[in-house]
């Protein structure tokens, strides 16, 4: 009854955790899912910003602008001298009461597609964006091919099953044979 | 042929890893660092600023128009300018075009000091203290250099210092072509 007792104390303690790690996982995606506010790590270059909501705006405009000098960086995340002045030139434009699309148009006039992190729909960004759905349609052909020859030949079998005692006579002749009998490599 | 291509099948995956190591091969060689700039065949951004030896002289974009010219952005603390500046003095002495600098983000008193130490290529200098210039250009790391025609439209940019191989492949022969 003791070893019960524990064996039922150890099952507890494992749901608890069980429970707790799926908690931290809702808490991660329900962090996930707040990705639209600036992320954390953005507030780690500090600016000068007076009007709160208008410093907000351009932190989350700047989130989605890379960095040139840290190319791994967005223009919010980073602390590049060339980061500081452009996050200044984009507080400058909303500013004047220009739109996000506005401020964006500005970059890309002068650094190119490059310096957006969402590339936008063009001739030569076509592989970037439908590659991986081409991919994985492929796929999803060559399974339904495959499967389909597969339950071809199963139901081949099915309907005529001389065939299929002769596939399994075959089969256990290849099981109990030798292998040098077979010469599987010669 | 389905018996040749069920002879080949096992060659299946020797291609697809031969297809992916050639484009991992080709990205061997590019450089992430180089960003095309979208000026190239575009009028050059207006700009006015002070010249760097002489506060006060405004140089405008229209003082150039007529002339082909190079515009290299420069500064005293790029460490990389350091190794182009020999290139540059040296091509300076050709006259073939006016270098103009673009003394980015620096100070007065740090950027005349590294001309007087290294030599002067520039025709002029332009102060572009804060970067906004440099931002109008899209420089995003010094030595950057653009080849401008006589329309003020920007024909060439180099990102990275001007080496002689670069500059007798490349720009000299650009050169010769816009000023025919």
């Amino acid at each position: 009854m003791d070893e019960s007792m524990r064996g039922e104390r150890l099952r507890g303690s494992r749901a608890s955790a069980a429970t707790r790690m799926l908690a931290a996982l809702a808490l991660a995606l329900a962090a996930l899912a707040c990705g639209s506010v600036v992320p954390a790590s953005a507030r780690e270059a500090q600016e000068v910003g007076d009007d709160p909501a208008a410093e907000r705006h351009m932190m989350r405009l700047a989130s989605e602008l890379r960095c040139l000098q840290c190319q791994n960086q967005t223009l919010a995340d980073s602390n590049a001298p060339l980061a500081v002045d452009l996050r200044q030139q984009i507080r400058e434009l909303l500013a004047k009461g220009q739109s996000d699309e506005q401020v964006k148009q500005y970059l890309v006039a002068r650094y190119g597609d490059f310096v957006l992190y969402r590339p936008p729909l063009k001739s030569n960004t076509l592989l970037l964006w439908f590659g991986p759905a081409v991919v994985l349609l492929a796929g999803l052909v060559a399974l339904f091919l495959a499967l389909k020859r597969r339950l071809a030949r199963l139901e081949s079998a099915q309907s005529n099953p001389q065939d299929a005692d002769a596939e399994s006579a075959r089969a256990q002749r290849l099981l109990h044979e030798p292998i040098e009998e077979e010469g599987g490599l010669s | 042929m389905s018996a040749l291509f069920k002879s080949l099948r096992f060659l299946l995956p020797l291609f697809v890893f031969l297809a992916i190591a050639g484009f991992l091969l080709k990205g061997l060689w590019l450089d992430p660092r180089e960003i095309p700039s979208p000026l190239i065949d575009k009028p050059a951004p207006e700009f006015r600023l002070e010249s760097l030896e002489d506060p006060g002289r405004q140089i405008d974009r229209k003082d150039m128009l007529g002339k082909v010219w190079l515009l290299n952005a420069w500064a005293s603390w790029c460490v990389a300018c350091r190794e182009e500046h020999p290139v540059l003095v040296e091509f300076a002495r050709s006259s073939m075009v006016p270098i103009v600098g673009l003394n980015y983000k620096d100070t007065r008193v740090d950027g005349m000091r590294w001309l007087a130490q290294f030599g002067n290529p520039y025709v002029t200098s332009l102060f572009d203290e804060a970067g906004r210039v440099g931002i109008d250009f899209g420089v995003y790391a010094v030595p950057e250099t653009f080849l401008i025609d006589k329309q003020g439209v920007v024909r060439f940019k180099q990102i990275g210092p001007v080496t002689p191989e670069l500059l007798h492949e490349k720009i000299i022969p650009l050169i010769q072509r816009l000023n025919a």
